[in-house]
């Protein structure tokens, strides 16, 4: 106790003396009021402890005189009841004025309860939030809303509740959070946050749900009716039911409607409860469906029973319908990531014929672009990306057309030599970025349109960023074919990778197209990387892990085919994530490549092999 | 003229490609430079902490932390009169080249004592080259238990001081009853996990009430997992997710989560493996209430700890940099092992082995952290909540500090062994009821 005492009373002589004889006093005063006998020897002892702890911090004769005053003063405080003041000794805040000392009682004021938020306990905060709650006062719900999302603090100087707002390089701006007058900028030391927990942060989501439940703005009201689904709490309901009569908004009625239907099932006369499972027929929200579990337990009455089997039934349907369109999502969205992996191999190992053992690296060289685009563009996160794409395109062309007319010329024709050198290229790659920005993952922010996700029935969501990247891979697929198969560029590979003595006596300029081709393929894999580091962590070792998939996915749909490419990495991204659920991660990933080993000894020519002389090679 | 290659050779190419990579990955490049050892006065300290690979993300900043506190016993003096030199090795995240740097740091370099490894494989591949050449080594990290060494000292939590008492509080304090057991897959999660699910069902929770899911390394594709763990917790019990999953694979995985709108107050996630460091590259909004289990927490108002933090950001020269529990850690063991050293006035090994049991030092939390006749050490539990600001809430502290036991009560083989480096059981698996010391071997085969 006598550290606390000393910090609170920051070491004043007198008033430490004062203080500490005062609560021992009324400690004893205490015991004798539950009629405990009062044992001499611990009361003299903690005399002792008082004066001794005063003697340290002041000189003797002026201690003693501060103890005497303290007597004096207890003396006349001691016939007072003692017990809340006991109740103060033990918390943390003795507060030893007897007139304000009392308990904190039920009519304590907004203000009051407001300074109770800056305790540690989160108990005494719990509580307080919830008065400030029920208080009704206009400005509760600011402050709750502040609280919920952590932008509530405190002035550690004197624990006034306060907004900040950030103000110079490493200042914050004040206002009260009670009276909104300005209280200047403070260091970031002097406010300190007043946190919350998770079960706080429960409560503090239903009591903002309950007082904007009957906001004026529909998308609130739908948040806050959503909060309150499969809410049993009786004074919620009835709120609810008042709220359901005026409404208008169709959405707002239908969860209203499901809110109170999950009350009902518990109405004790079947009409009801029956009303309450035609509601709740098919109804995907979760505690739907558990509420209905929990009266097929307990219901008796037979045509209830049969009802409520029914709605479940009809619920069943449906989440076994989500979850087939969630598992084909799941897999499409991995086999786009795979496909997005694979295509820019696809053009330098199945046109070129080259093993590209770099591959990976040149994805990881996109990925890295993008976080150099965004570094470049600070604040600008959602628009970066939209940068990132084409100078990802371009830096790892760059690095491909002269991996290209550095080594790889020198090499065709000799895969196993080619294989050894890409493979050297590729370290050089990593150790490159090792040295030149952090052998540590670094961290690409993803742009705001690329978070959360598509709500498209209260049981199904697709998230955006998945969403986005099938889309992506989709339209690169797309251009890559338009270049191959509608530019004059696009003429000049195919005719080179057919027969190049061939299109040379043509005129084409066989050297410059296998750079060009070549550039086309590892720009694609930078492209690729943009879309990975939304996905995956940026990393100098990222590309590793794409490599053996990416071979993968080109042998497995047929070398030198695009559109092999494609359905192959949609094949294997759907196929993985149909045994995922049963086989786990790592086994499913097992499987998936027995199952190419075995393919590929059946037809050694992929999926789509090409025909013709091209082939016969 | 170029030709398309047919399969046969393209393939075992690139399977030999393959191969190679997985083997030569390990020496793509080396160590940051070892501090100039002219001058022959000088105590060594081996630091084998990954530098590259999965682990960096987690294990840079111990190698940092090693080489502060060294510089910090330095300026002090060093210890018995000489000074420390550093002597820093990257095994990058390569299980089977720890062991190779750990020999080289004991035989080439000849270091008094190591502080490295985070991954438990990590900690087994070294193990047996730490016991043949009687080396000393203190690993800093939370780990399954069921191991003690003579030749280690265990400064990270053992599972009843970390695992058991987050499950207490996830079961008393947010009245969870379903539960999921997510972990990377090797041998810290699988032990964990086995024995987190015997102490859940002797706490009466039934099998279909515990999910257990694995992934490898570095995982990315979490979309389905996610989608399982909020399908398994929607079924009207409250859940919560007991992760174990180590390295950068926690990134895309709290992403998801946060992608799928899955809150902390739905299904809150008590991470094991992840503390400020591994936090500081998310953006942390929407993984604001989910928990984890530390015995340190970088929030923990002392002084002692801030002292620790100021000290931190002038080595690292950056005031952004965060601290985490295995940092206190590896400040508790370089501590004791000081004190051995001068207490024992060598560098000797079973000297210093000798001289460190029973010693104590000041921990970051305000305790004491001593070091037990086991070779690991007491130590408080902290719960904390993931803040906006990448920081922790501490919602809950053990009143006191908790002795680490080496071999679990929950499961059938440990529950009679307990481990003691002292005279007269000098054993690390001794069975209790056959008052026998089972030997190295039998530990191999448990």
């Amino acid at each position: 106790m006598s550290p606390m005492s000393r910090f609170v009373f920051g070491g004043s002589g007198p008033a430490l003396a004062m203080a500490l004889g005062f609560l021992l006093l009324l400690m004893t005063a205490t015991g004798a009021a539950d009629n405990q006998p009062i044992d001499p020897a611990s009361g003299s002892a903690a005399k002792l402890t008082a004066s001794s702890v005063a003697e340290s911090s002041m000189p003797g004769p002026v201690a003693d005189a501060g103890a005497d005053v303290a007597n004096d003063i207890a003396a006349s405080a001691a016939p007072e009841p003692a017990k809340n003041l006991m109740a103060e000794a033990e918390a943390s805040e003795p507060d030893l004025d007897p007139e304000t000392g009392s308990e904190p009682d039920l009519t304590a004021t907004f203000d009051e309860r407001v300074s109770e938020l800056t305790e540690t306990s989160f108990k005494v905060k719990e509580a307080a939030a919830q008065a400030i709650a029920d208080s009704g006062d206009a400005r509760a719900i600011p402050l709750l809303k502040a609280l919920l999302a952590g932008d509530l603090y405190y002035r550690t100087a004197d624990d006034r509740v306060v907004y900040v707002a950030p103000a110079g390089s490493r200042g914050w701006a004040l206002t009260d959070a009670l009276s909104g007058e300005a209280l200047g900028e403070v260091g970031r030391r002097d406010v300190r946050k007043i946190t919350v927990n998770n079960r706080m942060r429960g409560a503090l989501r239903t009591a903002i749900a309950a007082l904007t439940l009957a906001s004026p703005d529909p998308a609130l009201r739908l948040r806050a009716a959503r909060e309150m689904v499969g809410s049993d709490d009786p004074s919620v309901i009835s709120a609810v039911r008042g709220q359901l009569a005026a409404e208008d908004d169709r959405q707002v009625t239908e969860v209203l409607a499901l809110v109170v239907a999950i009350a009902d099932l518990k109405q004790p006369d079947s009409d009801s409860r029956l009303a309450a499972i035609e509601v709740l027929h098919g109804n995907l929200y979760p505690q739907a469906r558990n509420a209905l579990n929990a009266l097929l337990e307990s219901e008796q009455d037979p045509e209830v029973l049969a009802a409520t089997k029914a709605a479940l039934d009809a619920i069943d349907r449906k989440r076994q319908l989500n979850s087939s369109i969630e598992t084909l999502f799941f897999g499409l969205s991995l086999g786009s990531v795979l496909v997005l992996a694979a295509i820019g191999l696809a053009i330098t190992f199945g046109v070129m014929g080259v093993i590209n053992m770099a591959h990976g690296e040149l994805i990881m060289i996109g990925a890295y672009t993008t976080y150099l685009v965004q570094q470049a563009m600070p604040g600008l996160t959602d628009w970066s990306l939209l940068v990132a794409v084409p100078a990802a395109f371009l830096v790892s062309g760059a690095f491909g057309v002269a991996i290209e007319r550095t080594v790889i010329r020198f090499l065709y024709g000799r895969p196993l030599e080619t294989l050894l050198a890409t493979f050297g290229i590729s370290l050089i790659l990593q150790q490159l970025v090792r040295t030149t920005i952090s052998a540590q993952n670094v961290v690409v922010q993803n742009p705001s349109w690329m978070s959360g996700s598509l709500q498209l029935n209260p049981g199904l969501a697709l998230t955006y960023n998945r969403l986005y990247i099938l889309l992506f891979a989709l339209i690169v697929f797309a251009l890559l074919l338009l270049v191959l198969k509608r530019t004059a560029l696009g003429l000049q590979v195919r005719a080179v990778s057919q027969n190049r003595a061939m299109a040379r006596a043509m005129g084409v300029h066989s050297a410059r197209v296998d750079a060009l081709t070549f550039g086309l393929g590892a720009g694609i894999a930078g492209v690729a990387g943009v879309a990975l580091s939304q996905l995956t962590n940026v990393g100098p070792n990222m590309g590793q892990a794409y490599i053996i998939d990416s071979f993968m996915v080109v042998v497995f749909g047929g070398v030198g085919n695009l559109w092999g490419t494609l359905v192959a990495g949609m094949t294997l991204g759907v196929a993985n994530k149909l045994m995922e659920p049963w086989a786990g991660a790592v086994l499913a990933k097992i499987l998936v490549l027995v199952f190419i080993i075995l393919f590929i000894q059946k037809r050694p020519r992929g999926l789509f092999p090409q025909r013709g002389r091209a082939a016969a090679d | 003229m170029i030709s398309i290659p047919s399969f046969k050779p393209l393939l075992l190419s690139a399977g030999i490609a393959l191969g190679l990579t997985a083997s030569l990955s390990g020496f793509a490049e080396d160590a940051a430079p070892a501090v100039d050892p002219a001058d022959d006065e000088t105590i060594k300290v081996g630091v084998l902490h990954s530098l590259s690979g999965t682990m960096a993300i987690s294990e840079t900043t111990l190698k940092d932390t090693v080489l502060m506190l060294i510089e910090e016993q330095n300026e002090k003096g060093g210890v018995l009169g000489k000074k420390l030199e550093a002597v820093v090795v990257d095994p990058a995240s390569d299980w089977p080249l720890f062991a190779e740097k750990a020999r080289e740091l004991l035989q080439k370099d000849k270091v008094a004592a190591v502080f490295g490894c985070w991954t438990s494989v990590s900690r087994k591949s070294v193990l047996p080259v730490f016991e043949e050449l009687n080396g000393l080594l203190f690993y800093p990290v939370q780990y399954e238990g069921e191991e003690s060494s003579k030749n280690v000292f265990y400064t990270g939590a053992a599972p009843n001081q970390q695992a058991i008492p987050a499950v207490d509080y996830l079961k008393d304090e947010l009245g969870v009853e379903r539960w999921v057991l997510a972990g990377t897959d090797y041998v810290y999660p699988r032990t964990t996990n086995k024995i987190l699910e015997a102490y859940l069902k002797q706490n009466g929770v039934a099998e279909e009430d515990i999910m257990i899911n694995y992934t490898p390394f570095g995982h990315s594709d979490w979309q389905s997992i996610v989608a399982d763990i909020k399908k398994f917790g929607s079924e009207g019990k409250k859940t919560a997710v007991v992760s174990t999953i180590n390295g950068d694979a926690n990134v895309p995985f709290y992403k998801e989560l946060g992608n799928q709108g899955i809150s902390a107050e739905d299904i809150p996630v008590i991470a094991f493996s992840v503390g400020e460091e591994e936090l500081s590259g998310i953006d942390t909004g929407p993984l604001v209430g989910h928990l984890a289990a530390w015995n340190y927490f970088m929030s923990v108002p002392t002084d002692e700890n801030d002292a620790f933090i100021e000290t931190w950001h002038g080595f690292i020269d950056d005031s952004n940099r965060v601290t985490n529990d295995p940092m206190e850690a590896h400040k508790i063991g370089f501590d004791l092992w000081v004190q051995a050293v001068e207490k024992a006035g060598t560098t000797d090994t079973d000297a210093v082995e000798n001289a460190i049991i029973g010693l104590t030092t000041s921990n970051l939390s305000g305790g004491t952290a001593k070091m037990l006749p086991n070779h690991h050490i007491t130590k408080p539990v902290l719960i904390g909540e993931i803040q906006d600001d990448g920081q922790f809430a501490i919602v809950y502290q053990t009143e006191e500090a908790v002795p680490g036991d080496a071999w679990s009560d929950y499961l059938e083989g440990s529950k009679d062994l307990i481990a003691d480096w002292t005279d007269p059981i000098n054993c690390g698996n001794y069975n209790t009821k056959t008052k026998k010391c089972l030997g190295s071997e039998q530990a191999a085969k448990e």
